[in-house]
């Protein structure tokens, strides 16, 4: 046994390929995590200028399918909602109900100024702030952020999921 | 000019509704009554072929000083793509009763941007089809471009208040949330 622990290959923090076997061995819980950070599908959900950039970020020069990020035209198979743009007091009860539609395991990225605080817009239509009436787990600021920076925002979410405990089971 | 033309003429049709016929960098613009905004309209659409309505919006004239203004007034843009002639036509509204004819029966275009006018200024327009609020939410209060309307507005939205009330109510669900809602 001793000889075989000396072959293990580790693919990611804590989580160990066998060879020859097609066996991987990790706690539970980093192997869900790995999974989930590595499969982060986002809704089709575009609110303003912001989805350009996000478009931009999903296509050929930053290609986001690399990260297993693979946007889902439906919020029952997405398990990421990108707010990206302005959200006006007459959409925020259309994004809440996208959001609720999610299933759990569900993560909220708020980019740009407007998402994560109303931005220019402090006026009587905007909302001033996604948390407002989401629970928000990365803000990615700039107006709009650049591809780089969606990027970097995932990026952080995933390094946010490898690091959660038990979110898959009310018994942990 | 043309376009001074057509002012002239509808000056002579409707004696005492022209209010004031306006030059501006080769831009004729008529003030006009609103009593006979309507059939202005439709000597300017059947008469001068004025098929195309560029734009229609309203205007808060709180502030502005000049003669025959009142409180409000809705701007038409006309064009006849036959003629190649523009002009504008600028309606006055009194505050006390802002209710103007609507011309969506001559341009069908003019639904949406009645619509909107109505909406953001509260400017009734009479014999429109849907009068309904098109871009804030349908229980809105008050009209946002009127001057006196606060820009953060005065009051949070119905909906709004809702919304924050139901995400606390929800918040036991989120996998954060739980864990808040446990200390």
């Amino acid at each position: 046994m001793g000889k075989m622990n000396n072959n293990l290959v580790q693919i990611a923090d804590g989580i160990k390929f066998i060879p020859g076997a097609s066996a991987i061995v990790a706690p539970l819980n980093k192997l869900i995590n790995w999974g989930r950070a590595g499969s982060i599908w986002p809704a089709t959900f575009g609110l303003a200028c912001c989805a350009i950039e996000m478009m931009v970020a999903g296509s050929s020069t930053n290609d986001l399918d690399r990260f297993g990020i693979i946007f889902r035209a439906s919020p029952r198979q997405a398990d990421c909602l990108i707010l990206a743009g302005t959200i006006t007091k007459k959409m925020a009860p259309v994004v809440r109900r996208v959001f609720d539609q999610m299933p759990e395991p569900r993560y909220v990225l708020a980019m740009g100024s407007c998402a994560c605080t109303g931005g220019v817009f402090d006026t009587y239509a905007v909302v001033q702030g996604a948390d407002e009436f989401l629970p928000v787990d990365v803000y990615i600021p700039g107006c709009p952020p650049r591809p780089e920076a969606l990027l970097e925002g995932l990026i952080k979410l995933q390094e946010k999921i490898m690091q959660e405990q038990g979110r898959w089971s009310n018994l942990v | 000019m043309e376009q001074l033309g057509i002012a002239e003429q509808l000056r002579e049709k409707f004696t005492g509704s022209i209010l004031g016929i306006i030059t501006h960098r080769g831009q004729v613009t008529i003030l006009v009554d609103r009593k006979d905004l309507f059939r202005i309209c439709q000597v300017l659409k059947t008469d001068h072929k004025m098929t195309h309505l560029n734009c229609l919006c309203g205007v808060d004239n709180l502030k502005r000083k000049g003669a025959h203004l009142e409180r409000f007034e809705v701007v038409y843009q006309f064009y006849s793509i036959d003629n190649r002639t523009s002009l504008r036509v600028k309606a006055q509204i009194p505050e006390s009763d802002p209710v103007v004819d609507s011309i969506t029966s001559l341009w069908t275009g003019a639904n949406w941007l009645e619509r909107e006018t109505y909406d953001l200024l509260g400017i009734v327009f009479n014999n429109h089809p849907k009068l309904e609020r098109i871009l804030t939410a349908e229980d809105w209060e008050g009209y946002p471009l009127r001057k006196e309307y606060a820009l953060r507005g005065d009051k949070e939205w119905k909906g709004l208040e809702e919304l924050r009330e139901k995400a606390v109510r929800l918040r036991k669900y989120d996998f954060y949330g739980a864990q808040i809602e446990q200390e």
